[in-house]
């Protein structure tokens, strides 16, 4: 039982990252249509960054996460005025292509800076907390507890602010956001920040638990697809209930079926939800 | 008999009804017009005869067959051609290449014979290619059949579309707003190529905006609004059916009728 | 003399050079990059065949890749079949497991595509990762045979080796042609273009995607098999992502859509990277801004560009002769 608890808390840790990382896929796939799949690099961006900050600037932990949130946050707006911008007309296979292309370019921007080595980040929060046979670091609480408040702001921004309301007009209806006047290169440009922040956010919270190296983007760019289409593509409270899933599916899977096949169980589970609904669980009837 | 037919055609999206409840008929080798505010339902309409929307309910005839749940490529075997209001051409390839296709439904080529470039292969690119120019001819459009579509003005584009949907040997054709985009004068050239094509036993049934084009060359109109034939007649009838100046063509636009 | 002929005369030139390249270039490690590079425009005639063609991106080619390799090697190895018998069976074993997987992923559409074989890729890299007793997992697959010789053809050397890849590679590109220039070619341009004016055409869309996923799934597993005959060694790294993003690459830089884009892209790549030696991890600096900008700009490659301002040209011309038509005309008028 108590490993069972144990495994279930690790279970959330993974989940809360996971949606860190898909409501920003989410979002943009939402509004824009675009699979991005560059946002996994600005995921491991994210976590250099961080790194960077406290290691070469001899920054504090938070302020390396709030440095890092908003430099990966400019450089995901450039990316969309720079690329997807010039893209919005043309057949949707050439916004993969260039998300692939920027991709490629940010890993290989990485390694040639900081090298293909792995890396440990180590945060002024190390400790554990024992609750009886169960221990959790510090660290697991924070990711859990962050990404919950987080949320929590982002559903009060996206309900309660203009700005929050005309990205979801524009993901509900885009013909519709258009006709009512939104700016939609604003909207664009304010959802390619929101899902940069996150993404570096995720990175650099998870970061001290697992290790830092270029590649560190492709599991994670996978995992955020697969959440957010099991949760149905553009929808927020799918992508949290993805990530929980799939976070604690993972885990209990590694616990009780086997280690070597855990990253296994989230392909296995796509598949063959795509294969019953390949437009996702939650995804609605579209005209 | 009616060449096609609708009864109690219904379609709805979610709690949205798009088409409520349409009995409708068009006569073999007229012109057929719908006309009807934005937002109407003629589009989808033209969506649920043409097989890409199943209906909620209600069924559509044509020449005498059920074709409602039809699925669309089976349709167009039947007879059934339509265009789009945006063209969808491949814009950087020649007309004649973009119209040549429309002629594979009647084609048995597959790809065993692409492989091994069979006499069937060879004779079936050849029909293709004369039914092309056979219909660019008709037309009008032969100067411009080795033209790149990109560099080619809306108005030939437009009857490159019309082309492509000749090309499939139709029985009738409907066109989703040919006349959008083009100026007054390309509009009348386009009224003429309708009538021409049922001087050659095609019948045709229109969306059409434009008041003027479509008084002078419809049989018959049918009206749309908020997805509900309110009115059907000869133009005449249309124009002074005191429901359709009530409900749609407001004073603006009884002025531009007249 | 015509353009059909002039391109006629220049495909024919070009097959003897490469019929005579090994016997002058004497360089064993620059025909090794020839006839690797014949393999792998096998495998991106088959993504070029569904994306290009057919308007379907799969991110899981270097995976039917592997399956193609494996299939051969594991075949070949722990059944010790006959070279030519496991071949054939390779391909036909990658067919089917490419015609399902293509069953249920072609039910999804554009993005859901894409992300689908994105992922199918990469859990065909984990099960070739995991499944040691098998595959030989991250030890590798060695000891894959030479091809059997064909009657007094036998491959057993470099140079012999380049010539049986230089015959299927020729084969590939004289099918892939054919293909894209039959009516069945049109068709799969046709759902490119706009699968709901194809459907109102009359074309079976569903059908005609699924038999364009399994034509470019042949292609593929040909390749791996090709690849496992030629290189003898196998590890689970030729189904990773980077393999399938170099393939993107290849294509889309020789351009997306065209015959020769594949040869262009592949060759030019290949021969400049390796003179880019030791620099190779960190290619991805030039060639990532290179495919997004490409994208951008000539969303059909070199290949695409070439042709294009080869249109215009022609488009010109033709412009100016009607003109002159015309001035004719008037003048007849005036007369």
């Amino acid at each position: 039982m108590d490993l069972f608890i144990q495994q279930l808390i690790n279970g959330l840790t993974l989940g809360s990252v996971y949606i860190l990382v898909g409501i920003g896929l989410t979002l943009v796939f939402g509004i824009l249509h675009i699979p991005n799949f560059a946002h996994g690099a600005l995921y491991m961006l994210g976590g250099y960054v961080t790194f960077m900050a406290m290691t070469s600037l001899g920054l504090h932990y938070v302020l390396g996460i709030i440095i890092s949130m908003i430099a990966v946050a400019l450089i995901a707006v450039l990316m969309e005025r720079g690329v997807f911008h010039h893209l919005r007309n043309a057949p949707p296979i050439h916004d993969k292509i260039a998300a692939i292309g920027i991709m490629l370019f940010l890993e290989a921007l990485v390694l040639v800076v900081w090298g293909a080595e792995y890396r440990n980040m180590n945060t002024p929060y190390s400790g554990t907390l024992n609750l009886g046979a169960v221990s959790i670091s510090t660290q697991r609480i924070i990711i859990i507890a962050v990404s919950v408040i987080v949320v929590l702001i982002l559903y009060w921004f996206l309900k309660k602010t203009m700005v929050g309301a005309s990205i979801i007009a524009m993901a509900q209806n885009r013909e519709g956001a258009y006709l009512v006047g939104i700016n939609a290169s604003k909207v664009a440009m304010m959802t390619f920040a929101i899902s940069g922040a996150l993404a570096a956010l995720a990175a650099s919270l998870s970061t001290p638990i697992n290790l830092l190296f270029p590649a560190m983007g492709h599991l994670v760019i996978m995992k955020a697809f697969i959440i957010v289409i099991i949760g149905g593509m553009g929808s927020i409270p799918g992508a949290i209930f993805g990530g929980y899933l799939l976070g604690i599916t993972e885990s209990l899977g590694a616990t009780y079926i086997s280690s070597d096949y855990k990253d296994l169980i989230a392909f296995v589970l796509l598949v063959i939800i795509m294969t019953w609904k390949p437009r996702g669980l939650f995804a609605k009837e579209v005209h | 008999m009616a060449f096609v037919e609708t009864k109690g055609l219904t379609k709805q999206f979610g709690g949205l009804t798009a088409v409520n409840n349409v009995d409708f008929t068009i006569e073999r080798g007229q012109i057929t017009a719908i006309i009807g505010p934005n937002g109407a339902g003629k589009s989808t309409f033209f969506n649920l005869i043409s097989g890409f929307y199943p209906p909620t309910s209600g069924k559509v005839i044509f020449d005498g067959q059920d074709i409602t749940n039809v699925p669309p490529h089976k349709i167009a075997k039947l007879g059934i051609a339509r265009t789009f209001q945006t063209t969808h051409l491949f814009e950087t390839s020649t007309v004649l290449d973009n119209v040549i296709v429309g002629h594979r439904l009647r084609t048995k080529s597959r790809l065993f014979d692409a492989i091994f470039r069979t006499p069937r292969e060879k004779r079936e690119e050849r029909e293709a290619r004369e039914k092309a120019m056979e219909v660019l001819d008709f037309v009008g459009l032969t100067d411009l059949a080795d033209r790149q579509v990109a560099l080619i003005s809306q108005e030939a584009k437009k009857r490159t579309a019309f082309a492509l949907a000749l090309a499939t040997d139709p029985r009738i054709v409907f066109l989703d707003e040919p006349a959008a985009g083009i100026n007054p004068e390309e509009t009348d050239g386009l009224a003429e190529l309708m009538r021409k094509m049922v001087d050659h036993g095609i019948t045709v049934c229109t969306i059409e905006h434009k008041m003027q084009m479509i008084m002078n060359l419809a049989d018959k109109i049918m009206v749309l609004n908020q997805g509900e034939k309110i009115a059907e007649g000869t133009p005449d009838e249309i124009k002074n059916d005191p429901v359709v100046i009530e409900a749609y063509l407001g004073g603006e636009a009884v002025a531009e009728i007249e | 003399m015509s353009s059909a002929m002039m391109k006629r005369i220049s495909i024919a030139i070009l097959i003897a050079i490469a019929v005579i390249f090994p016997l002058v270039v004497d360089n064993q490690y620059i025909s090794r990059l020839m006839t690797l590079s014949f393999i792998y425009i096998i495998a991106i005639y088959g993504m070029n065949l569904l994306a290009g063609f057919t308007g379907y991106l799969s991110l899981a080619h270097a995976g039917f890749f592997a399956v193609g390799a494996y299939a051969l090697g594991i075949f070949t190895t722990r059944y010790e079949m006959h070279f030519w018998l496991a071949f054939i069976l390779a391909i036909l074993f990658t067919t089917v497991v490419g015609a399902i997987i293509g069953l249920i992923a072609l039910r999804t559409r554009e993005h859901f595509f894409a992300i689908y074989t994105l992922i199918v890729g990469y859990l065909i890299y984990l099960i070739i990762d995991k499944w040691d007793e098998m595959t030989g997992g991250v030890r590798g697959l060695i000891g894959i045979p030479y091809p059997s010789a064909i009657g007094p053809l036998e491959f057993n050397n470099e140079l012999t080796m380049y010539y049986l890849n230089l015959f299927f590679f020729l084969l590939a590109t004289l099918v892939m042609a054919r293909i894209v220039h039959s009516l069945t070619g049109r068709t799969f341009i046709a759902i490119r273009n706009s699968e709901e004016l194809a459907q109102t055409l009359g074309i079976n869309t569903q059908t005609n995607k699924i038999t364009s996923f399994v034509i470019s799934i042949v292609f593929a597993g040909t390749a791996g098999a090709l690849y496992a005959a030629y290189v003898r060694f196998l590890g689970p790294d030729i189904a990773n992502l980077p393999m399938v993003f170099d393939f993107l690459m290849y294509l889309i830089v020789g351009g997306i859509g065209t015959i020769a884009g594949p040869i262009v892209g592949t060759m030019l790549i290949t021969f400049l990277t390796q003179s880019l030696q030791g620099l190779q991890e960190y290619r991805m600096l030039i060639f990532g801004p290179i495919l997004t900008l490409l994208v951008i700009f000539y969303p059909n490659g070199i290949v695409g560009a070439i042709s294009m301002f080869k249109m215009k040209f022609q488009n010109k011309r033709q412009e100016k002769a009607q003109n002159l038509q015309n001035q004719d005309k008037n003048e007849v008028k005036e007369g």
